[in-house]
């Protein structure tokens, strides 16, 4: 019985010594409800948690609801927290990001914001 | 019998107050992260602990009583849309007059089933019942001899569906439940001595069926930083959740209909990512409640993120 409490007791400690959580968006670019007088080259989105970039994704869409990213979201090679996706030069006005990111202990999160472009 | 209905006054504070002193769920509808309520239940099943919630007030009855509860209540999901909750409360009664008391209160035990969950609308239902055993705590702190069933229904709701005009409004989220206590005994007899007469005297007190309602509206810092716009608040501000809760008790029979109670409990929720603390005044509505301002304060632990492969995941089914 006792080898069993230890054991027990060794993989909640074993599960808690890798700690990481819900991934909450920390800060973007364009930040979150900004305006901005010059079309960005990229959106980025960086999370309170390093996050799995196959289960995870960032879209940037136009007032229309049209996709106007080019699909090529990707992890930060030095930061496992923050999302990079590419946007050709875009007209004035406002954009939504969409993102779902996955942690790396799988949970789901998922949220908008929205910015401005007035040349 | 002047002690009895002094003894019976700190026994109804007692359980007033005591009400408000359980650990509540938090979750995620959507983009939305709803925080654990300290005052009132909200529609979210979670691995989670509340280690402690501690509840002090001063009461008018017996010259002025400090009453003080320690809780702890612990919930367990066992499917990712079921969880069971254990939960006990140590309260400590010290009155101006007479002699102080401290023990333990019922045991109580609950389980919740989320109905639905809507993640574009930031919308939630839950259906839940909660009972109070009876017997399982002391007499002089004012545990029921009788069992107290409580079915009840929790709502959660995000504004975050509001149009773009109202954008600054979006971060603001209503939760809420109604249910009924339903005691298992009507009534209790009580037979005493009269100290001057020496007569026997017989004392009913009769057990109302208790609509229990409540809800807790939360502006959250974290929801307008993220979703609306950043404002440039850093840690630990950027966690914020100003909230304020309502919780009342309106007695439905047995000759308490009409007689309500409750507090309203204006406060703050600062939430990381493995706990949140949280901190409220008590405000009682009416004198029957109390006269004086209490406070309660939470430290309540995220199992599902402390430990999700382990602890903090459902016993059966997939993680959510």
């Amino acid at each position: 019985m006792k080898r069993i409490i230890l054991v027990f007791i060794l993989v909640v400690l074993a599960d808690s010594a890798r700690l990481e959580a819900h991934a909450f968006l920390k800060d973007a670019e364009p930040a979150v409800g900004s305006t901005v007088e010059t079309s960005p080259k990229e959106v980025r989105v960086r999370f309170t948690e390093n996050i799995e970039p196959a289960f995870s994704s960032t879209k940037v869409f136009d007032s229309s609801g049209k996709q106007v990213d080019k699909r090529d979201a990707h992890l930060d090679p030095s930061d496992r927290a923050l999302l990079h996706v590419s946007v050709p030069p875009l007209e004035s006005g406002t954009y939504k990001v969409v993102w779902r990111v996955v942690s790396v202990d799988a949970h789901v999160t998922n949220g908008s914001f929205t910015f401005r472009i007035l040349h | 019998m002047k002690y009895l209905s002094l003894l019976y006054l700190l026994i109804c504070t007692a359980c007033e107050f005591g009400a408000t002193s359980r650990a509540y769920a938090h979750g995620f509808a959507g983009a939305r992260f709803f925080p654990a309520t300290l005052s009132t239940d909200d529609p979210f099943v979670s691995d989670e602990l509340s280690l402690p919630t501690v509840t002090t007030i001063k009461t008018p009855e017996n010259g002025g009583t400090r009453e003080t509860d320690i809780s702890v209540d612990i919930s367990k999901r066992i499917t990712p849309e079921f969880a069971i909750e254990i939960g006990d409360t140590f309260t400590a009664l010290n009155p101006h007059e007479g002699p102080a008391a401290n023990g333990f209160g019922n045991l109580e035990l609950s389980g919740k089933y989320q109905l639905l969950k809507n993640g574009e609308h930031e919308a939630i239902v839950s259906i839940g019942l909660g009972v109070e055993v009876g017997g399982t705590g002391g007499r002089s702190v004012g545990a029921d001899s009788f069992s107290t069933w409580t079915p009840g229904i929790f709502f959660g709701k995000g504004f975050g569906d509001l149009p773009t005009e109202l954008r600054f409004l979006k971060p603001f989220a209503l939760t809420g439940q109604i249910g009924i206590a339903i005691p298992t005994r009507a009534s209790t007899r009580s037979i005493t001595a009269n100290a001057q007469t020496g007569e026997r005297e017989i004392e009913i007190e009769r057990h109302p069926d208790v609509l229990e309602w409540g809800f807790a509206l939360e502006y959250s810092v974290i929801y307008l930083q993220s979703q609306v716009k950043d404002i440039g608040l850093r840690a630990p501000f950027d966690r914020l959740i100003p909230l304020v809760e309502f919780a009342f008790e309106s007695p439905l029979n047995r000759g308490a209909r009409g007689q309500p109670t409750g507090t309203i409990n204006p406060g703050i929720i600062w939430a990381g990512k493995y706990f949140q603390l949280g901190v409220e005044a008590v405000v009682p509505i009416n004198e029957r409640t109390g006269n004086n301002v209490g406070v309660i304060a939470q430290l309540h632990f995220f199992i599902d993120d402390l430990f999700p492969h382990s602890l903090g995941r459902p016993l059966f089914g997939a993680n959510k």
